[in-house]
């Protein structure tokens, strides 16, 4: 990505000089991997995906209360920002902000303060991994995959630490059964992500993601039978550990007052809920990108100009809808998620790991030795029945044609490193 | 051995007990139901003991009784069950009617049977929908309210009030229903008999309900009659007992006639007009889903008495009578009628010296008894189940502390 701003700056700068009639061999550009890139990017980055969860919270609060609202055969907020409430989270927002800072005596403050920004930080961090189209990523790592299940594993320790800290034997209980859920539910989700992992032979989420590309039919969710049992139980696992209904256990309204929250009020407690809704986007984001052609399209209409095409210009413009695709399936498992939780009844403690124990953990196995053997005697999958990715692409380098195409060596030198790790 | 001045250091107390641990749960507490509050004595998730406290919402009823004459009282009765105002009113209005040997007319009578149906049904659908917010789940509660509300427009066209509604009153009732009313209440009925199924698929059928209520909360048939225990609780219980088939013949005398079943087990299965849902397997005969399904049953059979009204009131057509002076004298005696209140059997005594003041008013509550079996049933139980249990016994603050 640091690579990709300095190409930017030197982009900006050559279109500038060819303004003035200027060659491209006489331009002085910014030196190679110069540092001010890198922080630039660094900088560009962390607002921008600072922005993601903001937005994020703000219009998955918005969608939960129209959703929650529709199924309750309510309307849901209609007054805030116009017809559809649209600043209804806007003005929740503002409220929060103006809402007292209370922090109760038994509390242990030090803790008690901070524990929410532990939690938005593991949210945060999970983001940097996560790709929104091909190469729009923080970081790109090789081990992508694992990275995102490390780092959502830390989100637990924030929780944790709201509810020993809060000196409340309610939210007491609350941190406890988190405790106990989240690290009992990440050994079936871990199994889950294995099984893209395996089929593809990479953790790199851009990996996986590229050979998903073409029609629907390559997602790896159609690979075969076990594959797709593993998304659902995938799905499952990751409505467990970002705690959503019906296993939102660690804040029980009906039995624990707010569960793990129950002390805390205002900006810190928003931050508290802003976590859990950002973890809600990050698991839909990788069950996406893991399962569901991650930001390729059911049909393969953009997604094959991304690498096809020449034209720089082009590509991004075909990530951006590449982008799109991934942020509304996203959303998609979102809104599943939140049709879940007004629907389903909340299950017991004892029930919420008798399944995760007895049910998720030998299915997700099963599923997971399923793939294994599937890959080992080379049966045949759902894949195949789509057209290589290679013809693909060859068809639509010959379709373009675009005014900004620059010459090979150029090329080699914008898209080094993108996909080769 | 740990050193003694260490002992009694704050901290090390704090954070190396490993004992029981005592819980407050209540007044304030979501799922209590009002004002509930129980002391729970736990071991990690499980419930060793619990006690419920009672008395933040008392409000002196029945000394206010004594105050006032037996129609002036009406309005407090309204404040005992809010959710179930009608038969409250009811309640005590025979108790007065019975002590002065009144017996209002036949159609004053169906009159008051539809009514009081009505105010079942609107009764136990807060029942059902705050169960399901017991649970964890939204959304009934909301299905629950727009049916209810939709009862209460009816009793707003009727008396002019949505919760407290003094309507009907010692002697009769304020007004007689609106023209057109008996239309309405037909076109309700006929929307709202198919929703029950949804219910149904919603709630009592749902895989994570059955797990969270089933074979939880067992109330076996001794200890429900040991208890006192009335109403969905009682016969939930399997005991086949209604007041309004077995109760005092003053209060009967308004079933005469009807056609309706007493919701009790018989053989593994209940009285079936419908074709609802079976028991289910792992179900035990006393628990939280026997309670919860003979109180949707019950919705059935209320809907059954007011179809069956409904022309026995408009075939006289006499206009029905005026209600007792407020002033009314009392003659000098005392009674004490139970009626079948929606949770359970709702007592009025009176005590007379002949003037028209009461000399001593009681209410007997059936929520009162109800409550009384949660420390039974809450032995051993997890912390999640508590309000699954309380929810099951369906009680109201209001009538407890009175």
């Amino acid at each position: 990505m640091g690579q990709f701003f300095n190409n930017l700056l030197q982009d900006i700068n050559a279109f500038l000089w060819g303004l003035a009639g200027y060659s491209s061999q006489e331009i002085t550009t910014l030196a190679e991997d110069s540092w001010i890139g890198y922080l630039l990017a660094a900088i560009i980055q962390a607002a921008l995906l600072l922005h993601v969860l903001a937005a994020g919270t703000v219009l998955f609060t918005w969608a939960e209360r129209k959703v929650c609202g529709r199924i309750q055969d309510r309307l849901g907020p209609t007054r805030v920002g116009g017809k559809f409430g649209w600043l209804q989270s806007i003005a929740d927002g503002i409220k929060l902000l103006c809402k007292e800072d209370l922090i109760p005596d038994e509390a242990d403050s030090l803790l008690f303060r901070i524990a929410p920004y532990l939690s938005i930080s593991a949210s945060f961090a999970a983001l940097i991994v996560l790709p929104f189209s091909d190469g729009w990523v923080a970081q790109q790592l090789n081990i992508g995959a694992f990275f995102i299940l490390a780092i959502m594993g830390l989100e637990v320790f924030g929780v944790i630490l709201a509810g020993y800290a809060s000196g409340s034997k309610w939210s007491l209980y609350g941190a406890m059964r988190e405790a106990a859920q989240v690290i009992s539910y990440e050994i079936p989700l871990a199994m889950c992500v294995v099984v893209p992992v395996l089929l593809v032979g990479s953790m790199n989420l851009g990996t996986i993601a590229n050979y998903q590309a073409g029609w629907f039919t390559n997602w790896l969710i159609f690979h075969d039978p076990f594959a797709f049992a593993t998304f659902w139980i995938y799905f499952t696992c990751g409505i467990a550990s970002v705690n959503r209904a019906p296993f939102d256990l660690a804040e029980a309204e009906s039995e624990l007052v707010a569960g793990f929250h129950t002390e805390y009020s205002g900006m810190r407690w928003s931050l508290l809920f802003m976590a859990e809704y950002g973890s809600m986007f990050t698991v839909s984001g990788l069950g996406v990108l893991l399962f569901l052609g991650a930001w390729y399209g059911p049909l393969p209409i953009f997604n094959s100009w991304t690498s096809g095409t020449e034209s720089w210009y082009l590509a991004q413009m075909a990530n951006l809808v590449g982008c799109l695709n991934f942020v509304l399936k996203s959303s998609l498992l979102v809104i599943v998620m939140i049709w879940v939780r007004w629907t389903l009844p909340r299950l017991r403690i004892d029930q919420v790991m008798t399944m995760c124990l007895k049910y998720c953990v030998p299915l997700s196995l099963i599923g997971l030795s399923g793939v294994l053997l599937w890959q080992l005697l080379a049966i045949p999958s759902l894949n195949d029945l789509a057209p290589a990715r290679s013809d693909l692409t060859e068809h639509w380098a010959e379709k373009s044609s675009s005014p900004f195409v620059k010459d090979s060596q150029e090329k080699v030198d914008l898209f080094d490193g993108r996909n080769t790790q | 051995m740990l050193d003694p001045t260490l002992i009694n250091n704050k901290n090390i107390e704090y954070d190396a007990q490993t004992n029981e641990m005592l819980i407050n749960m209540g007044p304030q507490h979501p799922s209590t139901h009002g004002v509930l509050r129980l002391i729970i004595r736990t071991d990690g998730e499980i419930v060793s003991e619990i006690q419920p406290h009672i008395g933040y919402l008392h409000r002196c009823a029945e000394k206010i009784g004594e105050h006032l004459s037996a129609r002036q009282w009406i309005p407090y009765t309204d404040r005992m069950d809010y959710l179930a105002a009608m038969n409250m009113n009811l309640g005590w209005s025979l108790t007065v009617e019975k002590l002065l040997d009144h017996q209002v007319s036949k159609k004053l009578q169906h009159l008051r049977l539809m009514i009081c149906e009505l105010g079942r049904i609107a009764s136990h659908l807060v029942g059902m929908g705050a169960y399901g917010l017991d649970l964890g789940t939204a959304s009934p509660f909301f299905y629950a309210i727009r049916e209810r509300e939709k009862i209460l427009d009816l009793f707003e066209k009727a008396c002019g009030a949505r919760l407290t509604f003094s309507y009907i009153t010692p002697g009769g009732v304020m007004a007689d229903i609106p023209e057109g009313w008996i239309d309405e209440c037909k076109a309700f009925l006929d929307y709202f008999e198919p929703i029950i199924k949804q219910y149904h698929t919603l709630l009592t059928t749902n895989a994570i309900f059955l797990k969270r209520t089933c074979n939880l909360g067992i109330l076996s048939k001794e200890k429900a009659i040991d208890y006192g225990c009335s109403g969905a609780v009682l016969r939930g219980s399997g005991i086949d007992y209604d007041l309004r088939r077995d109760g005092d013949p003053f209060y009967t005398e308004m079933y005469d006639g009807y056609d309706f079943e007493v919701i009790v087990e018989k053989e593994g299965d209940y009285p079936k007009d419908y074709p609802y849902p079976d028991v289910p397997r792992e179900a035990q005969l006393g628990d939280c889903w026997h309670r919860f399904y003979v109180r949707m049953l019950e919705v059935i059979q209320s809907i059954k008495l007011i179809r069956q009204s409904f022309e026995k009131y408009q075939s006289i057509p006499e206009p029905i009578e005026k209600p007792l002076k407020l002033q009314q004298k009392l003659p000098k005696g005392e009674i004490y009628l139970e009626t079948e209140a929606p949770r359970g059997q709702m007592g009025f005594g009176l005590f007379s010296e002949g003037d028209p003041i009461p000399w001593k008013v009681r209410a007997r509550s059936s929520c009162f008894c109800n409550l009384s079996v949660l420390p039974e049933l809450c032995r051993g139980v997890y912390l999640a189940d508590i309000p699954s249990i309380v929810g099951s016994l369906d009680i109201m603050m209001g009538e407890i502390d009175r």
